[in-house]
């Protein structure tokens, strides 16, 4: 996939501080190829430099708390990386999903298949 | 070039994904000099090298203004993927524009750097960072190219570090010019320190090589190492080492570009269906070894 857009930057917004979801997905995403950039739990700051500053080619947010944090970033991120794809997962209420779903985000909750967040993370940067 | 950051990152992917953008790019800054320090920082899984890195950048940017962290990762031999988690310890710098961090997969290459990192450095001088500091992952003799890149190269150790890694204590203690015993409050510091101490006075270096402890995650000793950093440098630049490091380097990386088009050739070679049949009649005797070396030799002088 070398000569692709493989870079996934892969954050974590709110202030539950259960990682082991994020990692599994990391996981399958090196798996699958990818080089996966893994911010852990950030701010909306952090999360836009390194939007930019690593020039990834997808952005995957693992949502937890509370909705409005993450959809600050996601508007951030849309201002300075206009057309960028962003995907999210976590504890995201049907609400919630329906908030990002509107913002152009896919979503992908608990208990979601490893292999189709993999095929989304294939088909959003157009390495398939 | 003085382009903006967004574009910097953008050159840098290009960089990496297009050999052709690459040449060109190299192309374009071959007479430019190369005015910016370059500290490798190498050692260990779990050493440290990402959160001392976090805990020196305070200082990095307080004597040159800005800072570039390259930070490289293997990739994956089975997937070519790779997870690339040095940038979360060291990204709540608080020093805004003047740091900018940037993750590498080694895509393939066994030295411990990504086959383009040498340009993204080349890149990153023309482009005004001062100081460029580069992690990578290094254990032995196979992960040095950080060598050919570095003005100065600090390798970070752990206490205990002498028991685990025997057989390729060589190689790592050959690389340094400064080492860093980090988790400093773990056990056998002592030890490690006497270990180190021992194969670093076989060799003959210009500058003495001094070992500095630290505890990177408190800011234990930081200080202190960055102050042996910078007074190496200050001694490396007045007597010439920087500039003899720069050529040596040049010259390395000139002879690993002429290895890889070799290797490119008589790669071509073998897998060509003269290349065969010339192995198979040597295999089966009915040419010699010489025969067979001229017919390579000569494969690769007019082959294109």
């Amino acid at each position: 996939m070398e000569n692709s857009k493989n870079r996934i930057l892969m954050a974590k917004t709110g202030l539950d501080g259960h990682w082991r979801g994020p990692t599994i997905v990391a996981r399958a995403l090196r798996d699958a190829g990818f080089e996966v950039i893994m911010i852990g739990m950030a701010n909306t700051d952090d999360i836009v430099t390194a939007a930019v500053d690593e020039d990834v080619d997808l952005v995957g947010l693992n949502i937890g708390g509370h909705i409005d944090v993450a959809i600050r970033a996601i508007k951030r991120v849309q201002e300075v990386r206009p057309g960028l794809p962003i995907f999210a997962g976590g504890t995201i209420p049907p609400h919630a999903a329906k908030q990002l779903q509107a913002l152009g985000v896919e979503v992908y909750p608990p208990g979601s298949q490893l292999a189709d967040i993999v095929d989304a993370a294939e088909r959003l940067t157009g390495t398939k | 070039m003085a382009g903006n950051r967004s574009h910097l990152a953008r050159l840098l992917s290009q960089i990496e994904r297009n050999p052709e953008v690459e040449t060109e790019v190299r192309l374009a800054l071959a007479g430019t000099p190369a005015t910016s320090v370059v500290i490798g920082l190498t050692g260990p899984p779990g050493a440290g090298k990402s959160t001392l890195i976090s805990a020196l950048l305070n200082h990095a940017v307080a004597s040159f203004n800005k800072t570039a962290v390259l930070a490289v990762d293997p990739s994956s031999p089975f997937s070519r993927g790779a997870l690339l988690g040095d940038r979360v310890r060291m990204q709540s710098h608080g020093l805004g524009d003047r740091v900018f961090i940037r993750s590498m997969a080694s895509r393939g290459e066994t030295g411990g750097l990504a086959r383009t990192t040498a340009t993204a450095i080349q890149v990153l001088d023309a482009c005004d960072w001062p100081l460029i500091v580069l992690e990578t992952l290094g254990i032995g003799q196979v992960e040095l190219d950080v060598m050919d890149l570095a003005s100065m190269v600090a390798v970070v150790l752990n206490p205990g570090w002498g028991d685990t890694f025997q057989a390729n204590k060589a190689g790592l203690t050959e690389a340094g010019d400064v080492f860093v015993i980090n988790k400093a409050d773990k056990d056998g510091v002592q030890q490690t320190r006497a270990d180190l101490q021992d194969s670093l006075s076989l060799l003959k270096t210009p500058l003495p090589i001094n070992v500095f402890e630290t505890v990177a995650v408190k800011q234990l000793g930081v200080e202190a190492l960055w102050s042996g950093i910078e007074a190496y440098l200050k001694e490396a630049q007045q007597l010439g080492l920087l500039e003899q490091k720069r050529l040596s380097r040049r010259r390395r990386l000139l002879i690993r570009i002429l290895q890889r088009d070799f290797d490119v050739r008589m790669h071509a070679y073998l897998t060509s269906e003269h290349g065969d049949n010339q192995i198979l009649g040597a295999l089966a005797g009915s040419l010699s070894i010489e025969a067979l070396r001229a017919d390579l030799f000569e494969y690769i002088a007019n082959v294109d």
